[in-house]
């Protein structure tokens, strides 16, 4: 059956992982590409990271953390239920060749995000070197399948539960203090730490791209909610992005987009723990 | 004389009723308002308004069985040519096309072609018994895919699927319809219409696949693989901006998001369905065309105190249609005409709070014909306002392109047709938003009914390119 969930994990308390049958999807999808998930037929149209893809099975996994209405009641069904619908690959592809050192950092959902492009950046002959971070470390998800995929996996909490204690930027700034020449680098997760790894960047002039997560609804090139200011000009994270030049984003505005539903949102996650009772 | 009786006029619900719900406004024509308005019809021998018509309905044809009271009749002959006349009856600029050419109209008022083509269709929705009888999918074994379930990809699927061919439609959305669906509000065109109209289509043996975009989920080129021919109809696409300070801010949307969120996701039953609409108590809707309309009669639908319509011509060059302009005002929306935004000011919550405008007056005649509106020096003054809309068009939608380097496009994005809607791939087919930039419902309609033209054409001859 179609969009049917073949296996639900939870990675931890409030990140979920499903692995969908989506033949159509899972044949055409490339790393950084996206899908729209409907769980069920009232519910928000929201755009989700392709976390993993397995055209052979005709497989997409996806990652998802539980914040809103929308996510409580995908995280509601159960295995063997089916999504009502799911539309993808959406996006541009992150463009992958050989770079030479590449460092690809996550943070938060972001981790699972830059799995499949961490695996295609190596069989391209980068080396590539991630950086993961979280708040502590039951937070830290995909750690044995990004180690087994890179050159070299960093890890930082805040408090130090696992790794290093402090931020991925932190490891980023050693990793460019240590001289080691980076030629490229990749950025997924919560705006500010997208950000910050831009602000160090910068001044060393390495390129940096960031994979940026604004609201949307179609997803397909038509309503205009997901526009980003990128180098001044007006970018439609849907059919420009996701992935974006990180030194042209401007991520405060980015940032005040993102917070536009937050205190209706609160209204629809209260009438969908009434509906499934918890 | 017959011609000297006045058009009938069709029966409105009252304003302080219908600004509370997103009930449907008109009524449609009683029984006997409709045979005595088809009788107005001078039967003309060679009718003007047939050729105004972009489906090439028959238009005096159905007006006789309408005047004979053989509704059932009237339908088959309308749907010979005209697959979703319940939908073109509602949202067609007739005032533009068939009306306009009615000798009646030279000195009185043209025939209520609209209003009938409406009765007629309902009609048939009220006696579904009447129903006109199955296509014969696929009795040719060819088989055409199309893009996009909108006005132009229906129409194609329908006649296609008439001439007996296998005919899918592949929808990006979750629902079908395209703009029908998203963009234009229940109270205008109430969506059961637009399902019962799809449903008239799938009747014939089209099937619809939702959730799939073409030029992602499948290539063009993947397409043209399974299927002999393609028909591109995937509409509008992003949304057109001012490029005025602020207009990123939260608080301001497009037309394509309001609409969408309010008629595609429901948001207007917030919270039992979970997309939220934040809709002001005093709105700005900035444009003049019937999308702007839309968006100022829904804004008013969900509650807004104030609502107004910002253009920077003069009501005289609105392109919204004449009806739609005089029911937003009898509503009380507030036009402030010749009325220009440069910017938008925020409040300490980071929402739009007003919108600077500055006023203009009409000079010389410019490209369009219409006089071209200047700045008043010093004119500057703030509107208060909690949400705007911006409603001045948008470019077709961008994916397909992206996806298909092969297909020639315009600088703007519409693909690039022959007059016969063929596109520079042997093959493949476009109409609609999609070719037009932001066009009508009827005028992707007829894109749609060319293509099939060309379409039968080049099947029939074994699918050899008609090529450009």
């Amino acid at each position: 059956m179609m969009n049917k969930i073949l296996r639900k994990e939870k990675l931890n308390e409030s990140v979920a992982r499903i692995m969908v049958d989506a033949p159509q999807i899972a044949r055409s999808a490339k790393a950084g590409q996206f899908v729209v998930v409907i769980p069920t037929e009232n519910a928000e149209r929201i755009p989700l990271t392709i976390a993993d893809f397995d055209p052979d099975r005709g497989t997409v996994s996806i990652i998802f953390q539980i914040v809103g209405a929308t996510t409580k009641v995908l995280d509601s069904l159960k295995e063997g239920e089916s999504i009502a619908h799911l539309l993808g690959p959406l996006g541009v592809p992150t463009r992958i060749e050989n770079f030479g050192t590449v460092v690809v950092i996550g943070g938060g959902v972001g981790i699972a995000e830059i799995y499949p492009a961490v695996r295609v950046l190596k069989q391209a002959g980068n080396k590539v070197i991630t950086i993961i971070g979280a708040r502590c470390e039951d937070l830290l998800i995909y750690r044995e399948e990004l180690r087994a995929q890179s050159t070299e996996l960093r890890i930082t909490t805040d408090d130090g539960s696992c790794g290093r204690k402090g931020f991925v930027s932190d490891e980023l700034k050693d990793l460019i203090a240590s001289g080691m020449k980076i030629d490229r680098l990749i950025a997924v997760g919560p705006v500010p730490m997208m950000k910050v790894c831009c602000d160090v960047t910068k001044s060393h002039g390495i390129k940096t791209v960031v994979s940026l997560n604004p609201l949307m609804l179609d997803a397909t090139g038509m309503c205009g909610i997901c526009r980003v200011t990128v180098g001044g000009k007006i970018k439609f994270g849907c059919v420009d992005g996701p992935e974006f030049d990180g030194h042209e984003v401007d991520f405060e505005e980015l940032s005040s987009r993102l917070k536009m539903y937050k205190d209706v949102e609160k209204r629809a996650f209260d009438h969908v723990c009434r509906l499934l009772g918890g | 004389m017959a011609e000297k009786k006045p058009r009938k006029k069709m029966a409105e619900r009252l304003v302080a009723e219908r600004i509370r719900d997103f009930e449907e406004v008109p009524l449609g024509y009683t029984v006997d308002q409709a045979i005595e308005e088809a009788k107005r019809c001078l039967m003309c021998k060679d009718p003007k308004c047939v050729a105004a018509c972009p489906v090439e309905v028959d238009i005096p044809g159905f007006l006789a069985y309408v005047a004979k009271g053989d509704f059932e009749a009237a339908v088959k002959k309308i749907k010979a040519t005209n697959s979703l006349p319940a939908i073109c009856g509602r949202v067609c600029p007739q005032e533009e096309q068939c009306e306009l050419k009615c000798i009646l109209g030279i000195k009185g008022q043209p025939v209520g072609v609209g209003n009938l083509e409406r009765f007629v269709a309902d009609y048939e929705i009220r006696n579904p018994k009447s129903a006109v009888p199955a296509g014969r999918q696929g009795t040719k074994g060819v088989r055409v895919a199309i893009v996009g379930s909108g006005p132009a990809g229906l129409t194609c699927a329908g006649d296609l699927a008439k001439l007996g061919y296998g005919v899918t439609i592949f929808e990006s959305l979750h629902v079908t319809g395209g703009v029908l669906t998203y963009g234009i509000p229940e109270f205008r065109l109430p969506k059961k219409i637009v399902n019962l109209e799809v449903d008239y289509v799938k009747s014939l043996g089209v099937e619809i696949n939702t959730d799939v975009l073409a030029g992602n989920t499948f290539t063009i080129d993947e397409l043209l693989k399974d299927y002999q021919a393609i028909f591109i109809g995937s509409g509008a696409g992003l949304p057109k901006f001012m490029d005025v300070p602020g207009e990123n801010l939260p608080g301001i949307y497009s037309a394509n998001e309001y609409l969408f969120r309010v008629n595609m996701m429901k948001a207007w039953k917030f919270p039992e369905h979970l997309t939220p609409v934040k809709i002001g108590k005093r709105v700005a809707v900035v444009g003049g065309g019937n999308v702007a309309m839309d968006s100022a009669r829904v804004s008013l639908r969900l509650g807004a105190k104030e609502v107004y319509i910002l253009y920077r011509r003069t009501e005289e060059e609105m392109p919204a249609r004449k009806e739609e302009i005089k029911r937003a005002v009898e509503e009380g929306i507030i036009f402030k005409i010749l009325t220009l935004p440069i910017e938008y000011h925020v409040n300490r919550e980071g929402w739009v709070s007003e919108v600077e405008c500055i006023q203009m007056e009409l000079g010389e005649p410019d490209s369009s014909g219409r006089r071209r509106p200047v700045p008043i020096p010093n004119s500057a003054f703030r509107l208060p306002a909690d949400a705007v809309i911006v409603a001045i068009g948008n470019s077709p939608n961008p994916l397909i392109q992206q996806r298909t380097p092969a297909i020639k496009t315009e600088k703007w994005g519409g693909i690039i047709v022959t007059p016969e809607q063929l596109t520079s791939i042997p093959g493949v087919w476009a109409g609609g938003d999609i070719v037009r930039g932001a066009a009508t419902v009827i005028s992707a309609m007829g894109d749609g009914k060319k293509a099939a033209k060309a379409i039968h054409a080049y099947l029939l001859k074994g699918g050899e390119s008609g090529g450009s």
